[in-house]
């Protein structure tokens, strides 16, 4: 019988895969909502150079105590977490060097400086780089803890605390750091000492790099902090939204990873990171407001609207001159593209605005109607840039070209009016070339 | 003892390959990674490090074949390929720079580490080949491995050669190289793929952070000694090499620690330590750029700043006839803790100023200097009052900072100005040229600070 199944935990409710799965979405979760702050204030790589640089923390607090409690462990590295954060901040400020390059002088160097002292403790440390990297969350629940007579994976339990201490620490500060990740020059303005608040942040990080490290390694959190973070930041534009969204997303990531791990049958620090990608893919493809597709969607959107109001003012303009029909050449010549012209007339004919008789176009007793309105903010826009702007009458039609697409009713009553009071008011309004407007 | 001069006179072929190898490694390094520091993107060698990873692995699985060429090319794809999607994020979302370069960075390394979690499983492979790319083993470099990094060391450097103008003038004024109609982001393109290919060798040889190491550190180093591009990127190139040999020799003088589970001091982490001493070393001793050239500088200033006020409170003491003791020297500004003493004990060595029994006078020479410091500041002060409108209680502080930077020229434009020729706008105190004080001492207004 597998081993594992006769564990103490494991019932019917938490199966070995479920605390897993609880394990890696704590770690997404708690990373996503601190990497908000990270990402806003454009220091995302400082989740890098904090989980790098907290190697010499570890290794030193291992060596001057000799043990690999856990206290220990996160003292060592929210020292030389926050240490970093300051040596940073300090060669930018003191000797002028670039954020990005004095974070990546400080951290490489901590890192070395780790690197080296593990490999003169190595021989009490079972610090294996492997598991430094990539973690071993697979593993989490072999390891337990009693708390409160339940038998509970040790790092799961280290997690959870972890997540009261940054709920706790997020809501006491909530206004002071989205202050500070906005605008630290009014958070100083106001009393709030931004760079104080700075380092509570950076503390807090390199805190959770430590508790997430053993179980899911160190780029795994970097991932972490920054992918779901910057997710919900194309999802939303709102701080507190942000910080929910990048802690479901997270959490989702922890758990979809563990369960892709599974299937594929390998690494689940690797999965995560996949999964993390793929959401931020997703978001940045079809995101509302800010994914790239969304954006082409809307513009594609706006095009074919001008388009087919462009179809409906010309037939408009044929039937006042001359002849009731165009052809279909002859409005693709006007407009633009001839796909485009398509799909237009598509849409106007469904909607019963325009017939076609033998590729010759014509409004319908309804598009007539409707092209009116067109042509009818297109002229009073031509008056009122005449009359009003004093801008002379053969310069006006390519402005209003681009106008009366965009005029709406109430704007284009007040358009009426002043136009209107130009004109002598027994006769029909004109446009300044002479051509009448016509009403809604 | 023989085991040194064995080092030192290179009869090692072991020791000789590695020193090489790293020398050319930080070299080329130290300039590319100059130039990337300049256009501000320190930290892409360190992702394009990351992303390099998954290359090794899609080669490995594909090729179904351990070799160093085939996964030097895999990375290099991969490296290209994180650069091309950084790029991509940055253009076409509202993710920022720093963002996209942690997400290519994780994102890369995650596909990484689970390809490498499938190949274990294979029958065929094992991680340990992969995990070498990682962690870096610069004591088992053959001839093979120098041979590929001096090759593409130089075809890196020759790259920086052949365009230097335009990088120079992109990695300053990227508009202007815009208006000048370069391809700024064709210019960008080919920075990361040379950041890329000498990454990319390193890689084998230092490990992933410790690359990033060298890409970063050498470059910030140089900065603190020169402001010219090419002697920046030429010291740059000097400091990598350097950091290379100079660790390499160490770990190979060095007694490997007993617990080492490899043979040897660890030489990545050496190289970085050194690169890190050597950036320590410039960031405090820099002639000019360095911090105590520039505290120095900053202390001479103060010092002179101090001298000046000194000599100008003995004058304006005398003018209201009023004995010069420490006590009425004291009261008259803030002074900075022992800063009125220092300053004292200038002036009695220079023989500006006599000490006797415990009253300070100015001498002739101190005079001299007190009048130029004081006339400075009243002509300050009646500028500011008849020309900028300020109110004569206003233009004390003012003065009193600005006193110290006037030049002669600038003075003499001053009197021109204010017509202090004339003998009734003159207002002056005996022959020397020195305008009364705007705010004379009984007046309400008194120079002592508060």
């Amino acid at each position: 019988m597998n081993p594992i199944l006769s564990l103490p935990f494991v019932g019917p409710l938490f199966s070995y895969d479920l605390w897993v799965i609880a394990t890696a979405s704590l770690v997404g979760a708690l990373c996503g909502v601190l990497g908000c702050y990270l990402l806003l204030r454009r220091l995302s790589m400082l989740g890098d150079a904090i989980s790098h640089a907290i190697l010499p923390g570890l290794a030193g607090a291992f060596i001057l105590s000799g043990s690999r409690d856990l206290v220990w462990m996160l003292l060592g590295a929210a020292v030389v977490g926050v240490l970093t954060g300051v040596l940073t901040a300090g060669l930018h400020r003191v000797a002028k060097i670039a954020e990005d390059a004095s974070m990546g002088v400080v951290f490489t160097t901590l890192f070395a400086l780790g690197v080296l002292l593990i490999s003169f403790a190595a021989r009490n440390v079972d610090l294996d780089p492997g598991c430094v990297l990539y973690g071993l969350l697979e593993f989490t629940p072999l390891d337990t803890v009693r708390i409160l007579g339940l038998e509970l994976p040790r790092v799961t339990a280290t997690l959870a605390a972890a997540a009261i201490v940054v709920t706790v620490v997020l809501a006491a500060l909530h206004k002071e750091i989205k202050l500070v990740a906005f605008d630290p020059a009014l958070a100083a303005a106001l009393g709030m000492r931004p760079t104080l608040v700075h380092f509570v942040m950076v503390a807090l990080i390199a805190g959770v790099s430590v508790v997430s490290f053993e179980s899911v390694g160190s780029i795994l959190v970097v991932a972490l902090l920054v992918t779901p973070a910057a997710t919900a930041h194309l999802l939303t534009d709102r701080y507190a939204r942000m910080m929910i969204l990048a802690t479901i997303l997270g959490a989702l990531s922890g758990g979809g990873g563990y369960l892709l791990a599974k299937h594929l049958d390998t690494s689940t620090a690797g999965c995560v990171c996949i999964v993390g990608a793929f959401f931020f893919l997703a978001a940045a493809l079809f995101s509302p407001r800010h994914g790239v597709l969304s954006r082409l969607a809307r513009h594609a959107t706006l095009r074919l609207r001008i388009c087919r109001e462009d179809i409906l003012g010309m037939l408009y303009r044929a039937a006042e001159l001359r002849s009731r029909a165009l052809s279909r050449d002859e409005l693709t010549q006007g407009v633009g593209s001839t796909w485009l012209v398509d799909l237009a007339l598509i849409l106007l004919r469904r909607r019963g605005l325009v017939v076609t008789h033998d590729a010759a176009v014509r409004l319908t007793e309804r598009g007539h109607i409707e092209a009116r309105q067109f042509v009818g903010t297109h002229r009073l826009w031509e008056s009122f840039l005449t009359a009003r702007l004093g801008l002379p009458p053969d310069h006006v039609h390519a402005a209003a070209h681009k106008a009366e697409h965009f005029i709406p009713p109430a704007v284009r009553e007040k358009l009426a009016q002043d136009v209107r009071a130009t004109q002598p008011s027994t006769s029909p309004l004109t446009d300044p070339h002479g051509r009448q407007i016509p009403g809604p | 003892m023989s085991e040194l001069l064995r080092l030192i006179t290179l009869q090692d072929s072991n020791t000789r390959m590695v020193l090489l190898g790293t020398g050319a490694l930080g070299l080329a390094a130290g300039v590319i990674g100059a130039l990337a520091v300049l256009r501000r993107r320190a930290l892409v060698g360190d992702a394009l490090a990351h992303a390099a990873l998954p290359g090794v692995c899609v080669a490995f699985l594909v090729f179904r074949e351990r070799s160093l060429p085939l996964f030097l090319l895999g990375a290099l794809v991969f490296g290209v390929l994180g650069v091309l999607t950084m790029n991509a994020i940055r253009r076409f979302t509202r993710i920022k720079e720093d963002a996209a370069i942690a997400i290519v960075l994780g994102s890369f390394f995650g596909l990484g580490i689970a390809l490498s979690g499938i190949i274990q499983r294979l029958p065929s492979g094992n991680r340990a080949g992969l995990d070498g790319f990682l962690f870096g083993k610069a004591a088992g470099m053959v001839q093979a491995d120098v041979t590929l990094i001096a090759a593409s060391s130089a075809l890196a450097l020759f790259g920086v050669v052949a365009l230097y103008k335009e990088f120079k003038l992109v990695g300053f004024d990227r508009a202007f190289a815009g208006s000048l109609g370069w391809r700024v982001s064709l210019l960008d393109l080919i920075l990361m793929c040379l950041l890329a290919i000498v990454t990319v060798v390193g890689l084998p040889a230092v490990g992933v952070v410790l690359m990033a190491a060298l890409l970063i550190i050498p470059g910030v180093t140089a900065r603190f000694w020169t402001d010219r591009l090419a002697p920046h990127l030429a010291l740059a190139g000097f400091f990598g090499m350097l950091s290379g040999l100079i660790g390499s020799a160490l770990s190979a003088v060095l007694p490997a620690p007993e617990s080492s589970l490899s043979r040897g001091f660890p030489t990545g982490p050496l190289i970085v330590l050194v690169a890190g001493s050597l950036f320590v070393l410039s960031l405090l001793f820099a002639p000019r750029r360095g911090l105590i050239a520039r505290w120095r500088t900053a202390r001479r200033l103060q010092q002179h700043i101090d001298d000046e006020h000194l000599l100008r409170d003995l004058y304006e003491l005398q003018e209201a006839n009023t004995p010069a003791t420490l006590a009425s020297l004291t009261a008259r500004r803030t002074w900075r803790k022992g800063s009125l003493q220092s300053a004292l004990r200038r002036a009695l060595a220079n023989a500006d100023v006599s000490d006797r029994s415990a009253i300070f006078t100015l001498t002739d020479s101190g005079l001299t200097r007190a009048v130029r410091v004081i006339r400075s500041h009243r002509l300050w002060e009646l500028y500011l009052h008849e020309h900028a409108g300020v109110a004569p209680d206003h233009v004390d502080r003012d003065a009193d900072l600005i006193e110290h930077f006037i030049t002669p020229e600038l003075l003499a434009k001053f009197e021109a100005q204010l017509a202090l020729g004339d003998g009734d706008a003159l207002r002056t105190g005996a022959a020397l040229g020195v305008p009364l004080s705007l705010h004379p001492p009984g007046s309400s207004t008194s120079e002592a600070r508060p």
